[in-house]
């Protein structure tokens, strides 16, 4: 029999509606994987075996007893601990969360749920998805399938190893400011984070509410437009959710046809400080598809220059409002503060929070703080608000000119544990490319676009398109995919090293 | 501290010397049926936590949904208050930890109000005052601590806490005015006309239940004084959580001695929040308040801007219920009562119960007595609202029906009030349990009026003489027998008949 945990979630979906595999078949395959694995990747923070199966036998009675179920019933999904679970763990990789076991579903879990999706667990990330490489998760690290000794990215390297891993053939991550897209790339797989508002955000625990968006972790392309098309489209427990249509993803993707496109390369992003391997993957696509028809102009965005700067003044602001909830008052830690016979709540809290939040998550807190107290609001959140609106006008006048903007995804490949971890600032720099999109709202997407001849390492290209465009990204994402392919003659994850399997 | 060693001075010395300034902050309580921000229900005296959900209940990852009826209920009280209402607004965050808010912010208005410069006018022993409403916007509610195992109920002295998320994130309206100026000696009297005319007005707008003793409408009181010719304003105290139209007069004229006694002491008055207490009529030192006091203000990025249409407005404008000045002149005509009598009423707060209960039947004046009487009476003694007295304007209206067709006199009448009031069912019911009602019947009557002769037969003879004007003396020893519920009348005839 086939090694059920190599097939991509529409191979799964195919074989279930042919009758060749149960679900129950399926969902067992990804859980032995995960037990064999994940000892060593760590990308799971929590494992529902019992719930998982339950789904799946669900499903397979309802296919078995002629009961019309979702194409995508059946196929395990794994879950980024930041959305809630109704009954699950959920903890946003943070020890104040620990124990924490939410009455409710998010919106996106919901849809899961009822699609008959078995969720096989929640995956690890960045506490309170603030980093690049899980280094800042309080539960440990998760580790890069294609090398142990370094990172998945961040915050959601949980989800992008454990589809890299073969643990999962999808997953939900989160996306505020690259922490979808760059797992992506330095896992070698597919990750897409939509128009803000495009997919609810009811039940994801806000790191910084304007910027945080959930969207699709993959192998494939197409495996990311089916999941796009299920969690997508309005709800109305989220006044900032759009109400409109989900774009024809699925569509756009077998339709894979670049030729006529305006393609526009960023001049702002991949020069200084890219990676010669980055770069030169980035060239190999930008040729591709000039080949293959597409009209490849360059673009300058110049207030891009200005993105990172206004993202961490947005994005602490927000997260210092958005972490106060975490209190001890309610549910999480509490801890008793030392040496207070009879502690107040106000006592309580300031020790639950000093011992239950990390070094990163507190230094974003201190630092929202500071930029919205009176007297500095102006200087800092009111002129990061104007930087934002200058973003956003660049994307307009850029799309007047071109369908799809392109740059490599982030500018580097996975680097050690420890690199950057002193080092704050290089830190925020792995997410210089994505940010823009996040502060203007737009939709991205990052594919595989090869190996940095450096260090064998996954690199990926970034496309990004107008507001609930995202058809022109699936569309161009499946093109790049399917040239690359033929080039490598498979896969990009097809040449990542075999993990040693535990049992 | 500076303000305990001043010697006291009355209200009439201050007043000598110094010009008072107001601004009253009002906090109403919508009856909407649904939370601002989530569905949980509103309904006032539920178990502790029993109307919370994810999003009242601030769980991580629960996002607000704006309430359009609170919008709606807020843009018809803008209106009210000649408001302009803003084409676009949001909510901010305002950010603070307490225990009972269960986000650590308060999402409410901040610089961008729904409704904005206004205007009511009121007025006080027949002279008119205008407010000038500086704002009106929305906030949500807390929840509510209760502090166990002190003896005062306050947070020194208490053992623990309990929080009750039940009036997290219930609808409130701020009702901010301007500063109210040279209203001098008056200021107690404006300052609680402005609150009752409030709650009259969003009454009949029918968006709150406006009861004060429930919480549902909360005012705070700023206060400051001025020496008389200064134009400069003076610093300020704001007295918290006044909560009853005689507190707001008590708590004005109360600051008014206390800041010019501070003030003659050659002392400054600190900026602070004031504690009121109902029992002893003064204020105590509650939070120091200083203008660096930093709540973070930056606009809520979960919820989208509040734009109400100009169609909407002005639809909402057109159905805007006659305002209180008017509707009051128009109800002054039809009872025929004079200015003096209108402002009894109005002083009482017993217009709308009056005009319910001449709606029911009853003849203006005798409702008009009733409510300011017996009514008010039960209210006073009881400590409650007058529209709280467990007594309907149609109950009222059936007591003055029964006195009307002679079955119950002005006497039993009061009876058959205390007997509603106690509970003991409609007047109708309490008139066949009590035996209530007038006696006219001539066998029962005429053994009561003999027995009468009989026992003062000096009255009788000199009713006998001719001297009818004696009769009331044996009409009385009749009544006093049979326990008041004798008809007067009929005894009259039958004692002049046996006699004359
Ligand atoms: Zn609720």
């Amino acid at each position: 029999m086939t090694d059920l945990t190599r097939l991509t979630a529409a191979a799964l979906a195919d074989a279930f509606a042919a009758r060749e595999v149960s679900a129950v078949e399926a969902t067992q395959a990804h859980l032995d994987r995960i037990a064999a694995v994940d000892s060593d990747v760590h990308a799971f923070l929590h494992v529902d075996v019992d719930g998982a199966l339950a789904t799946a036998r669900a499903v397979d009675d309802a296919r078995a007893g002629g009961t019309a179920v979702h194409p995508l019933a059946g196929v395990p999904i794994a879950v980024k601990d930041l959305l809630a679970t109704n009954g699950l763990p959920t903890t946003c990789g943070s020890k104040i969360l620990q124990g924490w076991i939410p009455p409710y579903d998010a919106t996106v879990v919901a849809r899961l749920k009822v699609a008959g999706l078995p969720i096989l667990g929640k995956t690890n990330m960045d506490e309170f998805a603030m980093g690049s490489s899980t280094e800042h998760s309080a539960y440990g690290p998760t580790r890069n399938p294609w090398d142990l000794g370094r990172i998945p990215g961040g915050s959601g390297g949980g989800s992008a190893a454990a589809v890299a891993a073969y643990e999962t053939p999808l997953a939900v991550g989160t996306d505020t400011g690259g922490s979808i897209r760059q797992p992506g790339a330095v896992t070698g797989t597919v990750g897409v984070k939509p128009t803000y508002g495009g997919v609810s955000r009811y039940g994801l625990v806000a790191l910084a509410s304007s910027l945080d968006q959930a969207g699709p972790v993959t192998r494939t392309v197409l495996d990311a437009a089916l999941l796009h098309q299920l969690i997508g489209g309005h709800d109305p427990l989220d006044s900032t959710s759009i109400d409109s249509p989900v774009p024809a993803v699925v569509e756009a993707t077998r339709r894979a046809d670049v030729s006529g496109m305006r393609i526009g390369v960023i001049a702002e992003l991949g020069g200084e400080g890219y990676q010669p391997g980055v770069r030169a993957r980035f060239d190999d696509v930008v040729a591709l598809l000039s080949k293959a028809g597409a009209d490849v102009v360059e673009v300058s965005c110049p207030s891009f220059d200005y993105a990172l700067a206004a993202y961490y003044l947005i994005l602490p602001s927000e997260a210092s409002s958005n972490l106060a909830k975490f209190d001890a008052m309610r549910y999480g830690l509490r801890v008793a503060p030392d040496g207070v016979e009879v502690p107040s709540a106000e006592e309580v809290m300031s020790a639950s929070r000093a011992a239950g939040f990390g070094d990163e998550v507190k230094r974003r807190i201190i630092l929202g703080t500071y930029a919205l107290s009176s007297g500095y609001y102006d200087a800092y959140y009111g002129s990061a608000q104007k930087v934002r609106t200058l973003i956003a006008r660049d994307f307009d006048a850029a799309f007047e000119e071109v369908d799809v903007l392109v740059s490599p995804t982030a500018p580097t490949t996975a680097f050690r544990f420890g690199d950057k971890l002193d080092d704050p600032l290089a830190m925020y720099l792995n997410d210089i490319a994505t940010i823009p999109a996040n502060l203007a709202g737009v939709p991205g997407l990052s594919v595989p676009s090869g190996l940095a001849d450096e260090d064998g390492l996954p690199v990926g290209v970034q496309l990004l398109a107008p507001a609930l465009a995202e058809d022109r990204l699936y569309n161009v994402a499946a093109a790049i995919e399917a040239m690359l392919a033929e080039q490598w003659g498979g896969p990009l994850l097809a040449q990542a090293p075999e993990l040693e399997v535990r049992t | 501290m500076t303000t305990t060693s001043a010697d006291p001075v009355t209200f009439e010395d201050a007043l000598e010397r110094y010009d008072p300034v107001m601004g009253m902050e009002v906090h109403v309580e919508l009856n909407t049926a649904s939370k601002m921000f989530c569905g949980c229900s509103t309904v006032f005296g539920a178990d502790p936590n029993t109307q919370v959900c994810p999003v009242c209940l601030g769980l991580p990852g629960a996002l607000p949904v704006v309430n359009a009826r609170a919008i709606e209920s807020a843009i018809k009280i803008g209106l009210a208050l000649n408001c302009s209402i803003a084409p676009w607004c949001r909510f901010a965050r305002k950010n603070y930890f307490y225990p009972d808010m269960p986000k650590n912010f308060q999402t409410s208005q901040y610089d961008e109000p729904i409704a904005y410069s206004g205007w009511t006018e009121i007025e006080v022993d027949g002279v008119s005052y205008r407010i000038e409403i500086e704002r009106a916007h929305m906030e949500e509610d807390t929840g509510k601590s209760l502090h166990v195992g002190g003896a005062t109920g306050r947070i020194h002295g208490a053992s623990h806490s309990l929080v009750d998320y039940n009036r997290a994130g219930i609808p409130l309206i701020e009702i901010v005015t301007k500063p109210i100026e040279g209203t001098g000696a008056k200021s107690p009297e404006v300052a609680r006309a402005y609150v009752a005319h409030l709650r009259e007005l969003v009454l009949g707008l029918g968006v709150s239940d406006v009861r004060m003793e429930q919480g549902s409408m909360r005012c705070d009181v700023n206060l400051s004084l001025r020496p008389i010719g200064v134009t400069t304003l003076g610093t300020r105290s704001e007295t918290k959580n006044v909560n009853s139209l005689r507190s707001v007069e008590r708590a004005v004229r109360h600051e008014i001695g206390r800041h010019a006694a501070v003030l003659d002491g050659g002392n400054r008055i600190v900026q602070e929040t004031r504690h009121w207490h109902e029992d002893t009529g003064v204020t105590t030192a509650g939070r120091e308040k200083s203008d660096a006091e930093d709540y973070r203000y930056f606009p809520e990025p979960d919820l989208v801007p509040v734009a109400p249409s100009r169609e909407w407005v002005e639809a909402l404008r057109a159905q805007l219920p006659e305002p209180p000045s008017l509707h009051r002149a128009r109800l002054q005509a039809d009872w025929a009562f004079s200015d003096l009598e209108m402002r009894d009423v109005a002083g009482a707060g017993a217009m709308n119960l009056v005009a319910e209960t001449v709606a029911a039947g009853a003849a203006p004046q005798a409702a008009k007595k009733w409510w300011l009487s017996e009514l008010a009476r039960y209210a006073n003694e009881h400590d409650i609202a007058i529209d709280d007295v467990p007594m309907s304007p149609e109950q009222v209206a059936q007591v003055q029906g029964l006195l009307d067709a002679g079955r119950i006199n002005d006497k039993l009448a009061r009876q058959v009030f205390d007997g509603v009031l106690a509970g003991e069912g409609t007047p109708e019911e309490v008139v066949a349990r009590r035996g209530l009602e007038v006696v006219s019947d001539d066998s029962a009557l005429g053994d009561a009026v003999d027995r009468a002769i009989e026992a003062n037969p000096d009255v009788a003879a000199k009713i006998a003489a001719g001297k009818h004007a004696a009769a009331g003396a044996l009409i009385g020893a009749v009544m006093k027998e049979m326990r008041g519920r004798a008809d007067a009348g009929r005894v009259r005839e039958l004692i002049l008949a046996r006699l004359g």
